[in-house]
């Protein structure tokens, strides 16, 4: 290394402030979870759980959890399969506008959040499609495509395709080669894949606004209840809540595939 | 059936091909580029005044309203001035870890800042707008922490969203100038250390200009995330940014709101070009 031990010892202090900066927020919140009191003052002088029992009790909470589950899962699945079928002809086809692909792929999350909420929002009131969980769910599955396809793709790239050939030179046809040579080396990827696009539609909220109606999703109800001090201890719970399974699958998904850590490009 | 359509797909690749490419092309184009047409299409129409009802006659009248009152100019101008120290901030505060990450680090210590710097970059935004209101409220944690110091926290003004926003895409900025600085071969640092450059010099006439490409490609999430922006100004702040004018004037006057969009799409053209020329998109 050609750093001196000063420079170095400055550099590793500042890398520790970073880290504590970027991880205070959450630990501040974190903790607040755990307030006693209605008031959000600092210090907490007073810890409790007893937020949890109320979070969990509460209707409107329990139904944004539910409909958040369900737009996250079915946002997924959607984008899973397109996202596999246009990697899949990305990295092992040569055609025509190849690279416009890998483009229109990343321009919704490449966008500012506002335009791609906005335009979804005005067509569905033009073509007539009532606002709720379906179009929650298009919306997202949108902006989650490209992950799928960021790290199917990815591993198609380190993978040869002449697995393949021989796969069908030894006589297996389309579906074999797929189901017993493709499938088993994409297998960690496209859990990888769902596990990063579960945990970016769950807590996606700035296109979510535009196409949500009246359905709440878990971050819509946070977003929601903001204004109102009485629910603020419930919101500091369901923060909590949302950075635990936003966080937990990134951590999975980073241990199953290095692909995985990719910046995901603005999700907003 | 199947063995016979499998056959059929085995020798006709251009198929194969189209078969792949049919669902995500189809659901991308008519989804998302027809909703974009949608949109872009809107900011050429007009609003009634007594019904708000949208009119399709073509018209250029929401750009010149845009252009002619001076509170759009002012709100596009506030809002690409914080993008632009936003980035700044940003490009600051990620140099010594990326740095730190790249070159010091031993592998496993690196691997796991990574994945401490990836993770915080999916938790969810909301949370981290809102941990943040907390934080700046008078009596909070940033007036407590500075308090021994004899001074106070920013409070909800401009310098506290500020400090938000580059809070919220600092990971972005981290993560390409990352893979930006480890890409730089060692022998470089120790030429330059074998000419006799200190850590300085060293640092502003090699890395610097070497690290550019990736401190571009992170500026273009920095930049873009602060521009479409309209929960965290809203959260923190009372001023009026591109994102917030958007959100707040789409019920009454879809065809103005659309045609506010060319602002922030037209400044990302520009400065993705801009970028392309740096060399950013080799760094991404």
């Amino acid at each position: 290394m050609a750093e001196s031990r000063a420079a170095r010892l400055l550099l590793g202090l500042g890398a520790l402030a970073t880290l504590a900066f970027i991880y205070g927020p959450l630990i501040v919140i974190g903790l607040y979870a755990f307030n006693a009191n209605v008031t959000q003052g600092w210090p907490i002088d007073d810890f409790s759980t007893k937020w949890f029992r109320v979070a969990w009790e509460d209707e409107a909470v329990r139904h944004a959890l539910w409909a958040s589950v369900q737009a996250a899962l079915g946002a997924t699945a959607v984008a899973l399969v397109l996202g596999t079928l246009a990697s899949l002809a990305v990295a092992r086809y040569q055609f025509f506008g190849r690279e416009t692909i890998s483009f229109v792929v990343i321009l919704p999350i490449a966008l500012p959040g506002i335009i791609t909420g906005l335009a979804l929002q005005a067509t569905f009131q033009d073509v007539g499609i009532s606002f709720g969980l379906l179009t929650i769910i298009i919306g997202h599955a949108t902006f989650c495509i490209v992950v799928a396809y960021n790290n199917v793709v990815a591993r198609l790239r380190r993978t040869a395709g002449s697995i393949e050939e021989a796969s069908a030179d030894l006589g297996a046809d389309t579906w074999q080669t797929f189901r017993y040579i493709t499938f088993p080396q994409l297998r960690s990827a496209l859990l990888a894949g769902s596990l990063l696009a579960f945990a970016l539609s769950f807590d996606e909220v700035i296109v979510t606004i535009f196409t949500s109606g009246a359905q709440q999703t878990l971050p819509i109800w946070i977003f929601a209840n903001l204004a109102r001090p009485a629910e603020l201890p419930t919101v500091n719970v369901v923060a909590l809540f949302l950075i635990v399974v936003s966080i937990v699958p990134v951590y999975l998904a980073t241990r199953l595939s290095r692909e995985a850590t990719g910046v995901p490009g603005g999700r907003r | 059936m199947g063995r016979r359509l499998s056959g059929f797909l085995f020798r006709h690749p251009r198929v194969r091909l189209g078969a792949l490419l049919a669902a995500p092309l189809g659901w991308l184009v008519v989804v998302y580029l027809g909703s974009l047409f949608v949109l872009l299409l809107a900011a050429f129409w007009q609003t009634d005044e007594f019904t708000s009802e949208i009119v399709h006659t073509f018209t250029l009248d929401n750009f010149r309203t845009l252009f002619e009152r001076d509170v759009y100019r002012e709100v596009a101008w506030r809002t690409i001035s914080m993008a632009a120290l936003v980035t700044l901030a940003d490009a600051v505060l990620a140099f010594p870890i990326a740095f730190y990450m790249a070159r010091v680090a031993s592998p496993r210590v690196r691997s796991l800042l990574v994945v401490a710097v990836v993770m915080p970059l999916w938790a969810s935004y909301l949370v981290k707008a809102y941990a943040w209101r907390t934080m700046l409220a008078t009596g909070g944690v940033l007036d407590w922490l500075l308090g021994p110091l004899g001074l106070s926290g920013p409070g909800y003004s401009m310098v506290g969203l500020w400090l938000v926003f580059t809070y919220l895409w600092l990971p972005f900025m981290i993560l390409p100038l990352y893979v930006g600085l480890e890409r730089i071969p060692e022998s470089v640092f120790e030429a330059s250390a074998d000419l006799g450059a200190r850590s300085f010099r060293t640092f502003s006439r090699i890395v610097l200009p070497l690290a550019l490409p990736a401190l571009v490609a992170g500026s273009i999430f920095t930049f873009s995330l602060t521009l479409g922006d309209y929960i965290a100004p809203g959260l923190i702040t009372s001023e009026q940014f591109i994102g917030t004018v958007i959100y707040s004037i789409r019920g009454q006057a879809l065809p103005l709101a659309a045609a506010y969009t060319f602002v922030p799409i037209a400044v990302m053209v520009v400065y993705l070009l801009l970028a392309r020329r740096l060399g950013a998109f080799e760094s991404l």
